[in-house]
């Protein structure tokens, strides 16, 4: 059971699809529910995960490895650590969340829009569960395609550019990314003498520092498109603007994280010497990233595209708290994706379900929107907090922790993207001010009914974890320490060649972060 | 007697000899049945036999005509590709030609005498055999190019094609001369045993003799520069020939170009990489950037097959076992996807009259599961994973990492990417687009079982070669090996 449960979590929207398939295309209602069946399974399943996972343990679990390809050494290979299991979980239960927020939002071609979430929905865990890179590019792939239909059939006015650019964008990198894969994979053989494209077998393999240079670049890039950072993120206002509120909500909930993930995955442990070299581009990139997209989420007078810019402010975050290569940065950097994913989500489900019935979503159409519908802007407020990352809500610990991470790492840096946050504050509130603040001027709004019941069940599961990572951290704190420091082992193996390249000596011996994870408890406990 | 029949050794063409009876049978007999559709099932029957044929030979070296003709299972693999290619375009065929009251037998006679003459060709290593092999294909397919003789476009695409076909036969046939005048010979591994001395005394004959036949087959695989022909040939003549041409006559000389560089002269290959390199790469990058400024679609996938011919050229610039292996296993894909590609466009063009990417727009609306399939071809043709168009790439792509091109891989997955942004065009005209006249959404669309069984298996094929590639791989890298 243990090492099939992967695969069925995997392939089980698959299932789902060929059972939509069997379903006529009149039938709405019945292709609605059957897509909500298979992704609430699927969360189900993945929940299960938790239960049989065990926490201490260092490395793979839930590991499945046969041959796929022999001819070059191609293995289904499938594993999670707990990262990628928080991942998964935050997979399915976004998946689930944005199938049920799409019920009213979807006018035509039904059958296909479920059809491309599913199929969404299993290139996402595929890329998570991977532990063989050959498989990780498929599914990295695979996911291109029905997110392509998704913004380019369901979405706004210029969702063909937006579709058409999304795909480009993430081509660039995943090509170059697959030539870097071909590269290790004839190094690995000239070293071993075997062909394999396995994840285990091929980290911790001594490539030479150039090498590593030139790999890490080539995966970096794919990765860091999709993270996506400054200035490779002109790709994301556009396609989370123009795709369907559930598109949006997986772009920015699950996608994004993929990038990082990349790093945590690929990057950081096979290319550790160039870690080292790479780490002050990235923070910087990161740094800019965080003032950046504030900056221009201020500006902005769509309100999904504010959220769209926030969203690289806060990417921003999550690849600094990742550079620093220290305990609390990294574990605030993977608690922030998880955050990032709750908190954007809603975010991106509340614009939706404004946009359902106003069909705009310029701040300016709005106004006075807190007296017509109350508990929207209760839950609007609460979200926005969490956002902005306000003690009591899951943003503040993620934040706090790499921030953190970033002091001791260095201090400008850390200084620079506080000032994201006081940013964040600002955009956040003046957008929520003018929105749902002061008298209803425009008399379309005086209609507007308050969120039904689907609506709210929608929101409420979000609202739950947002308060409760916020106040009680410390599980998944605990149960993200083994794989983050088993990630930081992996990276540390570089820093003596790093050090003697360049000559660097260093006073104290290099060691691995261990302050524990109970240092943190009171700051989310506020 | 005996022994001049285990020299000529019969068996050796009884794949291309099926098919060759077949069109014997086209030309006299069937012409008097009243039922039209007997000649594409004598044609795929006879295809089927082939294909027997080729079973029973595998992993069975052999040769004969005093050898003249060899026998192993890189012909033989080359040969399924043909086959498969024959047999695809023969069931496009009978719709369009029904259409167009030109379901005529000689039509399938001369695709099974082009496919004999490609067989010919791969299973020679004899220059002269492998010259007449190339005739006994060209000349029926200037004869289908032309198909259509009131079509202005068609005689127009089969003048075309037979003026450079000739030209390239000139070119390749001085150089077998030349190549004669150097080594004495026109047998494959004999020329490669006597390099060592004619470089020595005639090294300026058998250098420009090989590049002479490689200009001769470049014209063939449509490569740079000498692809300017495909595009209007390509476009003129009938759908189902272009997919007949854009696969069979392209696999057909990349196959016979390894086997005469490799095996004949692999002495001077070293001479050649550099300008395989470059040929690589314009072809590619001229096939895609031209491609790009395509508003119709039939013409699209002609400069789409010039980008194909550039990423089978790396297989050629690599020159390694694992690089002819790759070349057939992505020849084989091709011949799958493409195939595929060009059955929908065969279904447009039979509905709407032309080949214009605004006809595919609102086709998902309309037809929902002919949209899909365009859409798994066209991400197939892109090379998407897990689509048969990704392994083939992957292959060909790793093959030539090994041989150290680096570069040369860079610059083909950025190639890969521009072919995304046209392979997308018909796909953003079927799904995300509406069309502009709704009249023709009334329009029911009738398909011949023929039309469907290839749409069928070109779909299978597409998807399985990308799923489950592991039988097809170990075939491939059985041929590559036995070639070397």
């Amino acid at each position: 059971m243990d090492n099939m449960i992967l695969t069925i979590i995997t392939f089980l929207p698959v299932l789902g699809v060929l059972a939509i398939l069997l379903i006529p295309k009149e039938q709405v209602v019945s292709i609605r529910h059957t897509t909500l069946f298979f992704t609430l399974v699927t969360f189900v399943a993945s929940l299960c995960l938790i239960f049989r996972f065990d926490p201490v343990a260092t490395g793979m679990q839930f590991e499945v490895n046969i041959p796929w390809i022999e001819q070059f050494g191609i293995g289904y290979h499938l594993g999670i650590d707990s990262i990628s299991l928080l991942l998964i979980l935050l997979t399915t239960f976004l998946t689930a969340i944005a199938t049920l927020s799409t019920f009213k939002a979807v006018e035509h071609s039904h059958r296909g829009f479920y059809i491309s979430i599913l199929l969404l929905e299993t290139g996402m865990l595929g890329v998570f569960a991977a532990l063989d890179l050959f498989m990780f590019y498929v599914f990295w792939e695979i996911m291109l395609v029905p997110m392509y239909f998704l913004i380019g059939i369901w979405g706004g006015t210029r969702r063909i550019y937006a579709a058409i650019k999304f795909v480009l964008f993430t081509m660039i990198g995943s090509l170059l990314m697959l030539v870097a894969i071909l590269v290790i994979y004839f190094q690995y053989h000239g070293l071993n003498g075997e062909f394999t494209t396995d994840l285990i077998k091929l980290t911790g393999m001594p490539l030479a520092r150039d090498m590593q240079m030139w790999l890490f670049a080539a995966f970096g890039l794919a990765f860091i498109i999709k993270v996506p950072m400054w200035p490779f993120h002109t790709w994301l206002p556009d396609a989370h603007v123009e795709a369907p509120t559930a598109g949006s909500v997986i772009l920015a909930g699950v996608l994004l994280k993929m990038g990082v993930y990349g790093f945590l995955r690929f990057c950081l442990p096979m290319f550790p010497i160039a870690t080292f070299e790479f780490i002050p581009i990235i923070s910087i990139l990161a740094v800019i990233g965080i003032i950046y997209g504030a900056l221009v989420a201020m500006v902005q007078k769509d309100i999904k595209s504010l959220v769209a810019f926030s969203s690289v402010s806060h990417m921003g975050f999550i690849m600094l708290g990742m550079m620093t290569l220290n305990l609390q940065g990294m574990q605030g950097s993977i608690l922030q994706m998880i955050n990032h994913g709750i908190s954007t989500g809603a975010l991106f489900l509340l614009v939706g379900m404004i946009y359902e019935r106003r069909h705009t979503r310029m701040i300016s159409e709005y106004g006075g929107l807190a007296s017509q519908m109350p508990v929207y802007s209760t839950f609007f407020m609460i979200v926005l907090l969490s956002s902005i990352g306000v003690p009591g809500t899951n943003g503040f610990v993620g934040e706090f922790l790499i921030l953190l991470g970033a002091w001791k790492f260095n201090a400008v840096y850390a200084i620079l993207a506080a000032t994201g946050v006081v940013f964040a504050a600002c955009y956040m509130l003046w957008m929520y001010q003018r929105v749902f603040y002061g008298k209803v001027t425009n008399p379309a709004n005086q209609t507007l009914t308050d969120m039904s019941l689907r609506e709210k069940i929608v929101l409420v599961p979000l609202i739950i974890l947002i308060f409760w990572i916020g106040v009680y951290p410390k599980p998944l704190l605990n149960l993200l320490e083994p794989s983050v420091k088993a990630v930081m082992a992996q990276v540390e193996v570089g820093r003596a060649e790093y050090n003697a390249y360049h000559g660097i000596v260093e006073s104290v011996a290099s060691e691995i972060e261990l302050s524990d994870a109970e240092n943190v408890k009171p700051e989310g406990t506020e | 007697m005996p022994q001049l029949d285990a020299a000529i050794n019969i068996n050796i063409v009884l794949p291309e000899i099926s098919l060759l009876i077949a069109s014997f049978l086209l030309l006299t007999i069937v012409p008097l049945a009243k039922q039209r559709i007997i000649s594409s099932i004598i044609s795929l029957a006879s295809v089927a036999v082939s294909l027997y044929f080729i079973y029973a030979m595998w992993n069975h070296q052999q040769t004969g005509y005093f050898g003249m003709v060899t026998c192993d299972n890189f012909c033989l693999f080359s040969k399924v590709i043909f086959l498969i290619t024959c047999g695809g375009a023969v069931m496009l065929s009978r719709d369009y030609l029904v259409k167009r009251g030109m379901d005529r037998p000689e039509y399938y006679a001369m695709m099974l005498i082009s496919t004999s003459g490609m067989m010919f060709m791969v299973s020679s290593s004899n220059l002269m055999v492998i010259f007449i092999g190339l005739e006994i294909m060209s000349l029926p397919l200037y004869v289908l190019a032309g198909f259509f003789k009131d079509d202005v476009k068609s005689t127009e695409s089969a003048a075309k094609y037979f003026f450079m076909g000739a030209f390239a036969s000139a070119f390749l046939l001085y150089g077998i001369a030349l190549v004669y005048g150097g080594t004495g010979t026109t047998d494959l591994s004999k020329i490669f045993m006597s390099t060592g001395i004619a470089l020595q005394k005639n090294e300026l004959y058998l250098i420009i003799g090989a590049a002479l036949i490689l200009i001769g087959f470049a014209f063939k695989i449509a490569a740079f520069p000498f692809h300017m022909w495909v595009p209007d040939v390509y476009q003129g003549a009938p759908t189902p020939v272009t997919a007949f041409f854009s696969i069979g006559p392209k696999a057909a000389g990349i196959a016979v170009l390894l086997r005469i560089f490799i095996i004949g002269f692999g002495g001077v290959y070293e001479s050649f990489t550099i300008i395989f390199w470059i040929l690589a790469f314009l072809t590619m990058a001229t096939g895609n950037i031209f491609a790009l400024m395509q508003n119709d679609v039939k013409r699209m996938l002609a400069y789409s097959s010039i980008a194909h011919a550039g990423y089978l050229m790396l297989a050629l610039t690599a020159g390694s076992s694992e690089a002819v292996s790759a070349a057939l296993f992505y020849l084989l894909a091709y011949s799958f996807f493409n195939m595929g590609a060009f059955a929908i466009v065969t279904i447009v063009e039979n509905k709407t009259g032309t080949n214009h990417i605004d006809t595919y727009k609102g086709l998902a609306s309309r037809h929902p599961w002919l949209a899909v399939f365009l859409a798994l071809f066209m991400f197939s043709l892109a090379g998407f994973p897990p689509t048969a168009g990704f392994i083939g790439k992957f292959y060909i792509f790793s093959a030539a990492i090994k041989a150290n091109l680096v570069w040369l891989v860079v610059a083909a997955v950025m190639n890969s990417l521009i072919s995304v942004y046209y392979y997308l065009r018909p796909i953003k005209a079927a799904f995300f687009e509406k069309a502009e006249g709704e009249e023709s959404s009334a329009v029911q669309l009738t398909l011949g079982p023929l039309m469907v069984v290839a749409i069928i298996i070109t779909s299978v094929g597409a998807l399985g070669l990308g799923l489950f590639p592991n039988y097809f791989l170990k075939l491939a890298a059985a041929s590559g090996l036995m070639m070397m």
